[in-house]
């Protein structure tokens, strides 16, 4: 099993530490509610380094992100992010990712850490032109700060630059307690917050400063558990759980980053065909009236007939109600829809909600 | 970490307590760690007839579903319906308040085969 630059100080900070997606990573430290309420309270620091990095570079790198992914590349400007997917000629979905542009030249692509190998070999394989395309996984940890201190405490540690400037989706390279980084106002939790990426032999270095300098702001480390329900409740999708290759992007409610009109990509003949018969079925949220938890595997059911498929599910520690994600029938898809959940053979009233569950006070 | 000497256990991770003709269930504190803070218990039904090792019921994380085994064949006749209310009674105090159920109609023979706290803290490796 992989392991990121952070495993020993997973282990000396308790980290209770399980397998995902081929990493030995932890799934919690002090407890998945803790970490989660401290997330929206105060801050806490995820080890996100298993998160794949790709470099592309050269004269057509913008020419081949456009064809490689389903948002418009060409809306960005140095120093912007987008959130963005690479597709399949059926329009599903082989990961979700996050592209930096740091000249018209160079980008930097996030991607799934599960995914990453396969990323690579696709967009290798796919690339129409002759950027070059560069799996820098190994070269890179990531450390997420995440909640509502989180500029509070990273501003003073910044040199060179301003970093309460920094707008949501933009980055800058800078210097971070003695590190070279790259600091992007990004995030998976629904907070405000950065991920910071730091090479792989400055990530520990980096983290323990970050944990003593965040003492002051109650900061603490959490594992995959809170991001997970912090994920859900702000209503991101997950490959594996909204997000798959058998899955359209149009029905995983990607549809605001699939840019028909930017020209031709991998995917959008697929996707156009499928806009104009209609979706079938589409992503929407639902919460249980009745106690238990739905999760993925379990279904969405009218009377006694299956309507839908459950993606993610759980009781999440901020809203407290048991809630989740699901593919529904279109034609069932408006808030208030009365269904139930079915759960080990057991029908739970449940209704339809619109996303997402939770959205923080600006 | 604690284990009564007064109770019996399983390899799977439950306890028992003898009250007369009934035994009460619930898991050890180890269960309660491995599976970490509890948001849910799916009760079952009073008058559920348990196979021995069938299951007894679900608790359930933020994260995942268990199955709790029953460690007797039996009847449930009672429940606690304080975990409704506060799953984390499992966690908090998980030989007292954090019961799960009764089970009446019980063979003392198998309760005989139960693990004591040295047999279950040797199996635990501990």
């Amino acid at each position: 099993m992989k392991r990121t630059p952070l495993y020993e100080e997973h282990l000396r900070l308790g980290g209770k530490m399980v397998e995902f997606a081929g990493w030995e990573m932890p799934v919690q430290y002090s407890g998945v509610i803790p970490e989660h309420l401290n997330v929206r309270e105060r801050v806490g620091l995820f080890d996100v380094s298993h998160m794949g990095e790709i470099w592309v570079r050269g004269a057509n790198a913008e020419a081949a992100l456009q064809h490689l992914t389903c948002n418009n590349v060409a809306a960005l400007s140095d120093g912007k992010a987008q959130y963005s997917a690479i597709l399949n000629e059926r329009g599903g979905v082989i990961d979700d990712i996050i592209i930096y542009r740091f000249s018209k030249e160079l980008f930097l692509l996030c991607v799934n850490a599960s995914n990453a190998d396969k990323d690579f070999e696709w967009l290798s394989s796919k690339n129409p032109t002759d950027a070059r395309i560069e799996n820098a996984s190994q070269e890179y940890g990531q450390i997420a700060v995440q909640g509502p201190r989180a500029m509070e405490l990273l501003v003073p540690l910044v040199k060179g630059c301003d970093l309460s400037a920094l707008k949501p989706f933009h980055f800058v390279e800078t210097e971070l307690l003695g590190s070279k980084v790259i600091v992007a106002r990004t995030g998976y939790t629904g907070e405000d917050g950065v991920e910071i990426f730091v090479k792989a032999d400055r990530t520990v270095d980096l983290w323990r400063l970050l944990l003593e300098h965040g003492a002051s702001f109650g900061v603490l480390p959490c594992g995959l558990g809170a991001r997970d329900s912090l994920r859900l409740e702000a209503a991101y999708p997950l490959h594996g759980h909204e997000l798959g290759e058998d899955v359209p992007a149009l029905e995983s409610g990607l549809g605001w980053i699939v840019k028909f009109d930017k020209g031709d990509f991998i995917g959008r003949k697929a996707l156009l065909e499928l806009k104009e018969k209609g979706v079938p079925r589409k992503l929407v949220g639902f919460v249980l009236d009745e106690p238990g938890i739905a999760r993925q595997g379990d279904s969405l059911a009218l009377g006694s007939e299956t309507v839908g498929a459950i993606a993610s599910g759980t009781k999440t520690p901020t809203v407290n109600k048991a809630l989740g994600m699901a593919f529904l029938r279109s034609d069932l898809a408006q808030p208030e829809t009365k269904l139930s959940a079915v759960v080990r053979g057991r029908a739970i009233a449940a209704h339809v909600v619109p996303l997402p569950f939770y959205k923080r006070s600006k | 970490m604690e284990f009564p000497s007064e109770l019996k256990y399983t390899k799977d991770h439950e306890w028992v307590r003898l009250e007369g003709d009934v035994a009460v269930v619930g898991i050890t504190e180890f269960a309660q760690a491995e599976l970490g803070d509890l948001v849910f218990v799916d009760l079952p039904a009073l008058g559920k007839s348990v196979a021995n090792h069938g299951t007894l019921c679900v608790v359930e994380s933020t994260k995942a579903a268990s199955d709790v085994y029953s460690p007797l064949a039996g009847t449930v006749a009672a429940v606690n319906d304080g975990l409704a209310a506060d799953p984390g009674l499992i966690n908090r105090t998980p030989y007292s308040e954090g019961w799960i159920a009764k089970l009446s109609g019980i063979s003392q023979v198998e309760v005989a085969g139960l693990m004591t706290a040295d047999e279950y803290k040797k199996h635990l490796g501990k």
